[in-house]
């Protein structure tokens, strides 16, 4: 049955359609939402492309239900983070340091650094490692997003 | 004197108009098959062309693959032109309108597109100049270029820009070798850390890759791949997804079966849902015996790369002889996004957006496997997820184009996780056998190996879709020119180095970062290592003995100091549980261009036989330097890569289909893994610019292995080198 549902979705409401409740947020935000930040990488919750906030969390997109997200509850995705005029401070240091090659990764990398930054005020750079250990890179920028990394936490 | 032809107005309907339109993510250019534009490689028109307001559009056959070429190809441009990099636009990888400068592969986007381009626009430069002079009534030697714009030097005030000489019109010259390009003493832009140009968008979710292209009244596409790899399609029970909304259609051909629908998410549940019938099928070696079925596979040729003096006799007449046998996993490209592409046949004509490497050959191929003309077929390149090779990219191409033709609406498909980890093609499985001998006073005289590899080169590879559909496909394997670096960069007396080219491999081949030469550079450094260690030699002293290269000789003498090499220390065993190692090893890239050394720092942990790769030390030769961050980031990226493909990769499978199906059964490398990585670059100006990146992943193996050695006296001739092996080579 067609449902509709009024997401907050980077400051603003956006109304979804779905058949069914257990499909995953990540659809309705690239296909419904033409978001182009969320990413699908594996549909298993395992390597991070498709990160988004949730209240501030950093969630797996790809694993989570679009019913079990409520109308309250605040969706933030790469693109609400900031923007090329004003991005978000790990967003700058990701410039800065030219921190992505083919950059279908990064998104998972820049949401998961921004919710792990909010909350760890001076990480060390194990601490950095630690946060991101769960989320892929294959093109091997790792070394540069761990400077990224910690050079937003000196900005935040 | 050159004069410009009149009327471009066809070019910029294709070229202009597509440019706007896929951008805004408007329509589809079905109807810009034909755009005017010529494509030929030996026009200046082919690869370039200035507006009204100057603007500089380069039409690129290579596509930035992640690897920071665009930026690399802008400022080659920009400086040819004296224009400044926001002024230079690049459309990469659209048979309409770049020309077949061959795949972005072999890191050869650069050294030869990047240089094609180059020349393309040195002759611009010079026919400009020549129209200027015409048109200001001063000599040539009298003006200076700066931002588009020719000025007399002699204080006239005259001046013209581009837009005024050649502006919307077409330059009709054909591409000069002799047009003299700019002297390297002058370059403002190229040779500079400039920043890459996508970077801003990638990093703020604005930049469309091919997962993000939409068409109006497109559907979503995905392909029910067989359960068994060579298993055929009995029957299909379409009732058995009947209650999913969305679902328009499932499509069958032979054994390819899909399913298309107005929805992602129904896409996706019907073909998990969907209820099918296949043969049986166990063609697959077990995989516990794989490298006996690689020795006993027929060999179909066999390819000497090098036969210096008498290896067969030399190596009866030493003091002590050596042999060892290296072997190298089947890996997967492991692109974190899975391939993608959208089609749509209008009119009779297709237009598939893709991330392909090499779209002139995959329209070809598009082409064949619908039986439609090439000219009513267009592939234009859009990014998608790093496929350091030949993924999967092509094979969705292909799948959209068959779900579009048999949906009437234009078709995205996106595979899924297992589909990639499945169904990519593999790099194939490679045994090396190897053999040498030693003087009495330590001295190599004869040096033998034999490299068992699959036949075939660099084509195309078949579309999957092309061969379940049984529609036409290539029948070859194209496993990449993987002889490469089987041959030495060393002067022994006695060399012979013969190829077994095998009629057959488990999985379809293909090219994956550093085809052949990661392999076989393994094998080759790592013998070499036993062969220092054999003749008590530090191994970087051991490698000077025989190499007469000056650059490879400099390159080697830079890592030593760069990576305080201690050759006392090299030989050293540690001892205690954790013990640590260094290792070192040499490429001169198909022993025609790119050098590289590096030096490996390891901790063997020798209870748990785990490794950790500590720090790379790499010192790179790649001639010309256009980017030097760009050529860092590459470094950095095929170091990285390679640890992880050393330490942990390998494809595993039963008898019927791929069981690493995830990245829990296929990991790589993490972030509590990763290694420190320091690069010395050597920046040589006035020589040709050769490719950074696949180069500097051939050394990876070797190097790491060589330092296990150190630390524990085990030797790895294994890849990957899981703790198992480990543990058993510092038990033997």
């Amino acid at each position: 049955m067609a449902q509709s549902k009024t997401l907050n979705v980077n400051g603003a409401p956006a109304t979804i359609r779905f058949d069914d409740p257990d499909m995953p947020l990540l659809y309705a935000l690239r296909d419904d939402l033409a978001l182009h930040g969320p990413r699908f990488g594996c549909g298993l919750g395992q390597c991070g492309a498709c990160t988004v906030h949730v209240d501030g969390q950093a969630v797996r997109s790809c694993i989570v239900a679009v019913s079990a997200v409520s109308e309250d509850q605040k969706i933030v995705t790469l693109e609400g983070l900031g923007t090329p005029d004003k991005p978000h401070p790990v967003q700058q240091a990701f410039i800065d340091t030219h921190a992505a090659q083919c950059g279908y990764c990064i998104n998972g990398m820049i949401m998961e650094s921004a919710a792990f930054l909010a909350s760890h005020k001076r990480p060390s750079e194990g601490d950095i490692r630690q946060a991101l250990a769960s989320n892929l890179c294959r093109c091997g920028t790792h070394v540069r997003i761990i400077e990224a990394v910690k050079r937003a936490a000196t900005s935040i | 004197m050159t004069t410009f032809t009149a009327s471009r107005r066809d070019v910029l309907k294709g070229g202009g108009a597509l440019i706007v339109g896929f951008s805004l993510g408007l329509d589809s250019p079905a109807s810009a098959q034909a755009t005017g534009k010529t494509v030929a490689p030996d026009e200046v028109d082919g690869f370039l062309s200035i507006d009204a307001k100057g603007t500089v559009t380069v039409y690129s056959g290579k596509v930035d693959l992640g690897t920071g070429v665009r930026t690399g190809i802008t400022q080659i441009v920009a400086e040819e032109l004296d224009v400044p990099l926001s002024r230079v636009h690049v459309i990469e990888g659209d048979t309409a309108l770049t020309p077949d400068q061959g795949p972005s592969y072999g890191s050869l986007s650069i050294q030869n597109g990047g240089v094609q381009i180059r020349q393309a626009a040195a002759t611009a430069r010079r026919a400009l100049l020549q129209q200027a002079a015409l048109r200001l009534d001063v000599p040539a030697g009298d003006m200076t270029l700066r931002d588009g714009v020719f000025r007399s030097i002699s204080g006239t005030n005259k001046h013209v820009s581009f837009a005024e000489l050649i502006g919307d019109r077409m330059f009709a010259l054909k591409v000069d070798k002799e047009a003299p390009a700019k002297a390297p003493a002058d370059y403002q832009i190229v040779g500079k850390p400039i920043a890459r140009l996508d970077i801003p968008d990638k990093v703020t979710g604005r930049f469309t890759y091919v997962h993000d292209v939409r068409l109006p009244g497109m559907l979503h596409g995905r392909v029910v791949r067989p359960p068994a790899m060579g298993a055929s399609l009995q029957s299909v029970d379409e009732a058995s997804v009947k209650d999913i909304p969305g679902l328009v259609k499932v499509v069958r051909e032979k054994s390819f079966l899909g399913v298309v629908a107005e929805t992602e998410w129904a896409a996706i549940k019907a073909s998990r849902q969907l209820q099918a019938t296949w043969s049986a099928w166990d063609g697959l070696p077990e995989q516990a015996k794989l490298w006996e079925h690689v020795r006993a596979t027929r060999v179909s040729k066999e390819d000497v790369s090098s036969n210096v003096g008498d290896a067969a006799a030399a190596l009866e007449q030493g003091a002590r002889r050596l042999k060892a046998t290296y072997d190298f996993a089947i890996h997967t490209h492991g692109s974190i996004g899975p391939s993608c592409a959208v089609a749509e046949i209008r009119d009779g004509k297709l237009t598939c957006w893709t991330a392909s490497q090499a779209t002139h050959n995959l329209r070809k191929q598009l082409a064949a496997m619908l039986s439609m003309p090439v000219e009513d077929v267009r592939a234009i390149y859009v990014d998608g997820s790093g496929c350091y090779g030949r993924n999967g990219h092509e094979d969705a191409a292909a799948d959209a184009a068959l779900l579009a033709r048999a949906a009437g609406r234009p078709v995205r498909v996106q595979w899924m996780r297992e589909d990639e980890h499945g169904w990519d093609p593999k790099g194939p499985p490679t045994l090396i056998d190897l053999e040498a001998a030693l003087d009495g006073s330590g001295n190599v005289i004869a040096w033998s190996s034999q490299f068992f590899v699959p036949e075939g080169g660099a084509g195309n590879v078949a579309l999957l879709p092309a061969d379940h559909a049984g529609l036409p496909h290539e029948i070859p394997m194209a496993p990449g020119n993987i002889q490469g670096n089987s041959a030495l960069p060393y002067t022994f007396a006695n060399i012979r180095t013969a190829l077994h080219r095998l009629a057959d491999t488990p999985f379809r081949p293909s090219w994956i970062r550093t085809p052949g030469r990661m392999q076989n550079t393994f094998a080759n450094e790592g013998f070499v290592d036993e062969l220092a260690a054999a003749a008590g030699v530090d191994p970087i002293e051991f490698r000077l003995r025989y190499l007469k290269d000056p650059r490879g000789v400099e390159l080697l003498e830079r890592l030593v100091t760069f990576a305080k090499w201690d050759a006392g220390k090299g030989l050293a065993l540690a001892s205690g549980d954790v013990v640590s190692g260094r290792g070192v090893a040499y490429v001169k890239y198909e022993l025609v261009r790119t050098y590289v050394a590096a030096v490996a720092d390891v901790e063997v942990t020798r209870k748990t036989g785990d490794i950790r790769v500590t720090r790379f030390h790499v010192v790179h030769d790649c001639g010309q330097i256009i980017n030097p961050e760009s050529v860092r980031q590459q470094i950095e990226g095929n170091i990285i890569q390679t640890v992880s493909r050393t330490l942990k990769e390998q494809v595993t499978f039963d008898r019927s289909r791929v069981t690493s199906l995830d990245w829990a059964s296929y990991p790589i490398l993490t972030f509590p893994e990763v290694p420190e990585i320091h690069i010395d670059l050597i920046d040589r100006p006035n020589e040709k610019p050769w490719g950074a990146g696949e180069p500097s992943a051939a050394v990876v193996s070797a190097a790491i292995a060589s330092a296990v050695f150190n630390a524990s006296g085990a030797r790895l001739r294994s890849v990957p080198f899981t703790p198992d092996k480990v543990k058993a080579a510092i038990q033997v």
